[in-house]
């Protein structure tokens, strides 16, 4: 941020001593501390097994030196509309845990996010930790990304859960996008009309082009709206595919 | 209204001890190269996209533009002439030599420092794989094919036990 002239503080406050680097297994849940390093994702064996999303999320986050320092807190309190955890947040349904003077308090993912580099945070609170349900049976993920570059900032990106139900049927859609909005979000409609149908190359054809209609990108310089809404419906229809695969032979991956 | 802080920052600089008093909004790249003199840390893109100022913190590639040196206080940095063994060039140096995967030289150093740490904490290494490690650190002289064949090269002897 300094670097790139977008902030130029009078104080810096190292965060870096505080005990939250920790990754706990608690009630059906993963728990990790705000300073967890990306790199931690991709290669503790506990998250790749219990939340592989967030794992496969870290991989595509700039380049293995940012992916060194990197914390699981700093990226989501950053809050770039392009970048992954924000969005793999939102499809995890992840509860975030914000410390301030005032105490302590949670909050889910979907009301953390307001606008570019901007969150719920107050001015003198800083996000200590980070709740995701760890993977059920019959669960598949994925996370797909398209960007100019290895490394780049992502022009669209897509994380996507699916929990299938004993009958094949899907019990559970999570569908968020980055790169689309000033803030990550979710697709609720496409979500829904997943419910309660079997997974086919069909319904995840109707539910790639329920997102693109669902979401209002806008133009920039890397891309117009119209490529950008495209994205968003090849990307979709790739995760649904590759997270329904999962869902049904755990070994697909 | 902006005061200078100097900060006390002991760290060991490959392999030997360094004590320093500097500005604690220095970056360990301007100390290295500015303070210390140690030139084969290059600075390229200073927003940490480019990888020429790739130092080892610890074992793990960072770019030592974006590092503020408090942050470096009781840690280990590795620069190229650190993987140097007795004096003589650390084999993964000599393969770049042998591949011919030096051109202008400025990319070099943060390739070789973030393909040696890759190759020492992963066994089992494929091109694939290596493309991807090196994804982050830019060459815009040799198109990248003669320095994944050198490293390639490299990880194959050391699995070899070479």
């Amino acid at each position: 941020m300094m670097n790139l002239r977008l902030i130029e503080p009078d104080l810096i406050v190292d965060l870096n001593a505080l005990p939250l680097d920790y990754i706990h297994r608690v009630d059906g849940h993963l728990v990790l501390g705000a300073l967890v390093r990306h790199h931690m994702l991709e290669e503790r064996e506990e998250v790749r097994a219990y939340c592989p999303l967030l794992s496969e999320a870290a991989t595509f986050i700039g380049n293995v030196r940012v992916r060194s320092l990197g914390t699981v807190g700093g990226s989501l309190a950053h809050a770039d509309p392009a970048a992954e955890l924000p969005m793999a947040s939102l499809a995890l349904d992840a509860e975030f845990t914000l410390q301030g003077p005032e105490g302590r308090r949670t909050l889910p993912a979907a009301a953390f996010f307001r606008g570019v580099f901007e969150t719920a945070l107050e001015p003198a609170e800083i996000l200590t930790e980070v709740r995701v349900p760890i993977r059920g049976p019959r669960e598949g993920w994925a996370v797909e990304e398209f960007s100019l570059r290895a490394g780049d900032f992502a022009i669209v990106a897509a994380a996507v859960r699916l929990r299938l139900g004993p009958d094949g049927r899907v019990e559970l859609a999570r569908i968020s996008l980055a790169g689309v909005a000033a803030a990550p979000l979710r697709v609720p409609e496409a979500e829904d009309a997943l419910v309660g149908t079997a997974p086919d190359p069909d319904r995840i054809e109707r539910a790639g082009r329920r997102v693109a209609e669902g979401i209002q990108p806008e133009s920039d310089v890397h891309a117009s709206a119209s490529y950008r809404r495209h994205l968003s419906y090849v990307l979709v229809r790739r995760g649904l595919r590759k997270a329904a695969s999962r869902a049904l032979g755990e070994g697909a991956a | 209204m902006r005061e200078r802080t100097e900060v006390e920052v002991s760290f060991e600089l490959n392999g030997t001890p360094r004590h320093l008093r500097v500005d604690a909004h220095r970056t360990l790249l301007s100390v290295l190269r500015d303070h210390l003199g140690v030139l084969d840390v290059k600075e390229g893109c200073s927003e940490g996209v480019c990888g020429a100022c790739t130092v080892l913190l610890d074992d793990r590639p960072v770019s030592s533009c974006l590092v503020l040196i408090p942050r470096i206080h009781g840690r280990r940095v590795t620069t190229l002439t650190g993987l140097a063994v007795e004096g003589k060039p650390h084999p993964l140096q000599e393969a770049f030599v042998r591949f011919g995967a030096v051109q202008c030289g400025f990319c070099t150093p943060g390739m070789i420092l973030t393909a040696c740490a890759y190759v020492r904490a992963h066994s089992g290494v494929t091109r694939e794989a290596l493309r991807r490690a090196l994804a982050g650190n830019l060459c815009r002289c040799t198109g990248y094919v003669k320095i994944l064949d050198a490293v390639e090269a490299y990880a194959r002897s050391v699995r070899d036990g070479g």
